[in-house]
């Protein structure tokens, strides 16, 4: 039988989500969605020697959108940034009980806004390596 | 925390003296009022019975006016595809307004797919049916209008006897879907013009699994389910005493209460607005005063509507929203969007709709649950902070 409704831990996630906010100059920032379609994510990482040491989001959208941003922030921290590109979709929605079947595809973003902030990260890091060459 | 219920407009609780009236139908066996013992008599004689109380309801010309049906939706398809397919021979047009409920609207497409033309009819941002269009709209092959009396999402009431002068005018049928209005505010079919109109057992406190359909007398429909015949053919299937009996006590009580039991709605409906509207970037959905007596309809900025209504629900309150993503279709109301609301605006709407349980007490520990399910969301969006900055 397809999932009815929110498990209990996508609930409290909702309710008590960890990691809200934002950083000032993060290491790394990605932002997935588009809030025409209903959900928006932003993702902040600090990141030292490639270990994810803080992380923050704001998230506009559904409960599941909610849940699954703060789910994926309690993964990826202290995770080394190599590590935490490998969490998928799936994985999240693993660590919440599941989520709903329609759920899946639409508010299950906050992995795309995870990598996309790890991306944003290596980017800079490379442009930073190349600056010191130069 | 004890419950508020705020979302009658999805479902109501079957009111106690239905359940005490009906519950015989269900405990001594039902009958068929098609069998003519005198258990099959009883049957007959509750279905008669509920059919006169409905058609006091809504003043219908006599009880032979109403046929009941498995539910409201049943009862829209059966007007729509009914008179469309009936009076093919005049006409290959069917219209209706762009905020009609799917169970309307559906039927339309269907017939759209068949080679019928779909006339639909925008409205203003308040909800009200634009007129002029209608009138503009309606040529003499439009077999059927359907313009609804009042609006589930935004609580909207249309002018209906404005809009069957102009359907009259043009000797064509309007059916009214009186889903939400019926129990709430009068509806008189005579009085208002109409030639169909579809109710709701359930809207009415009655049990659900029962519908009916008004039917002036002399109006023709082609059936949509065939059979043994009941219903003076409209409707073949045995009928389900049980719910009819109830939805007949229901319009009984529906009828000697309702002018009290709206005016006390509409005191606790006009508190929320006022109070919820102190919000910063919160606005009113609908008409300001052309709207039911138990309906308040709102959108905030920079939150998303199913996660109002689950943080409404900690609080033990159960509200309503048009969101997509508490859709099936993962697509905003067509209803929010009709009135020319953007998908972003549609995204954070709430629907307060209140019933018999509600007490002007409870007002204070609703708008403080808004107030601070507003807040935190938009503590955790990303959109607002962007705008205060």
């Amino acid at each position: 039988m397809d999932q009815i409704g929110y498990s209990k831990k996508v609930m409290e996630h909702f309710m008590n989500p960890k990691n809200v906010g934002t950083i000032e100059n993060p290491d790394g920032y990605g932002k997935v969605g588009n809030p025409v379609c209903g959900d928006l994510m932003e993702m902040y990482l600090t990141v030292k020697d490639d270990i994810i040491t803080d992380m923050k989001f704001q998230t506009f959208g559904c409960g599941s959108a909610i849940a699954t941003s703060s789910m994926v922030t309690e993964l990826a921290k202290g995770m080394h940034v190599d590590e935490a590109m490998k969490i998928t979709r799936n994985n999240v929605a693993d660590e919440l009980d599941g989520l709903p079947p329609k759920k899946m595809h639409c508010s299950n973003l906050a992995a795309d806004a995870l990598h996309e902030a790890i991306k944003d990260y290596k980017g800079k890091k490379e442009a930073k390596e190349m600056d010191n060459k130069g | 925390m004890e419950r508020i219920n705020l979302d009658y407009v999805s479902s109501k609780p079957i009111d106690p003296r239905v359940l005490e009236f009906a519950k015989k139908f269900l405990e001594h066996g039902f009958g068929n009022p098609s069998s003519l013992h005198s258990v099959g008599l009883e049957a007959k004689r509750a279905l008669e019975e509920a059919r006169a109380k409905i058609a006091e309801l809504i003043n219908g010309e006599s009880e032979k006016t109403i046929i009941f049906t498995s539910s409201a939706t049943e009862a829209n398809n059966l007007a729509i595809k009914g008179a469309a397919l009936r009076n093919i021979g005049k006409g290959k047009e069917v219209a209706a307004s762009v905020i009609e409920h799917m169970s309307v609207l559906n039927p339309m497409k269907e017939l759209q797919k068949n080679g019928f033309t779909l006339n639909l009819i925008p409205v203003d941002s308040t909800g009200i049916v634009d007129l002029e269009r209608l009138d503009e709209i309606l040529t003499k092959n439009t077999t059927i209008t359907s313009i609804m009396y009042a609006n589930n999402e935004i609580g909207t009431v249309e002018p209906i006897k404005e809009i069957s002068t102009i359907v009259h005018d043009k000797g064509l049928y309007l059916h009214v879907d009186a889903m939400a209005a019926a129990g709430y505010i009068p509806v008189d079919v005579q009085a208002d013009g109409i030639d169909l109109l579809t109710l709701s057992s359930n809207d009415l406190y009655g049990p659900q699994g029962a519908g009916a359909l008004y039917i002036k007398p002399g109006i023709k429909l082609q059936p949509t389910l065939l059979g043994g015949g009941q219903e003076r053919g409209f409707r073949s299937g045995t009928e389900n005493i049980f719910a009819i009996a109830g939805m007949g006590e229901a319009a009984r009580i529906a009828k000697l209460e309702m002018p009290q039991e709206s005016e006390r709605l509409k005191a606790m409906r006009d508190t929320l607005i006022k109070e919820i509207l102190k919000i910063k970037e919160s606005y009113l959905t609908g008409h300001p005063t052309q709207r039911l007596p138990n309906h308040a309809s709102f959108r905030f900025n920079h939150i998303e509507g199913e996660s109002i209504l689950l943080n409404m629900d900690m609080y033990n309150i159960q509200v309503s929203t048009g969101s997509a993503c508490s859709s099936k279709t993962l697509e905003p109301s067509h209803v929010l969007l009709a009135i020319g609301l953007t998908h972003e605006q549609a995204h954070g709407s709430m629907v307060l709709s209140l019933g018999k349980s509600n007490k002007m007490e409870e007002i204070s520990t609703i708008v403080k649950a808004v107030k601070e399910t507003v807040e935190r969301l938009r503590k955790l969006s990303p959109l607002y902070k962007k705008e205060v900055m």
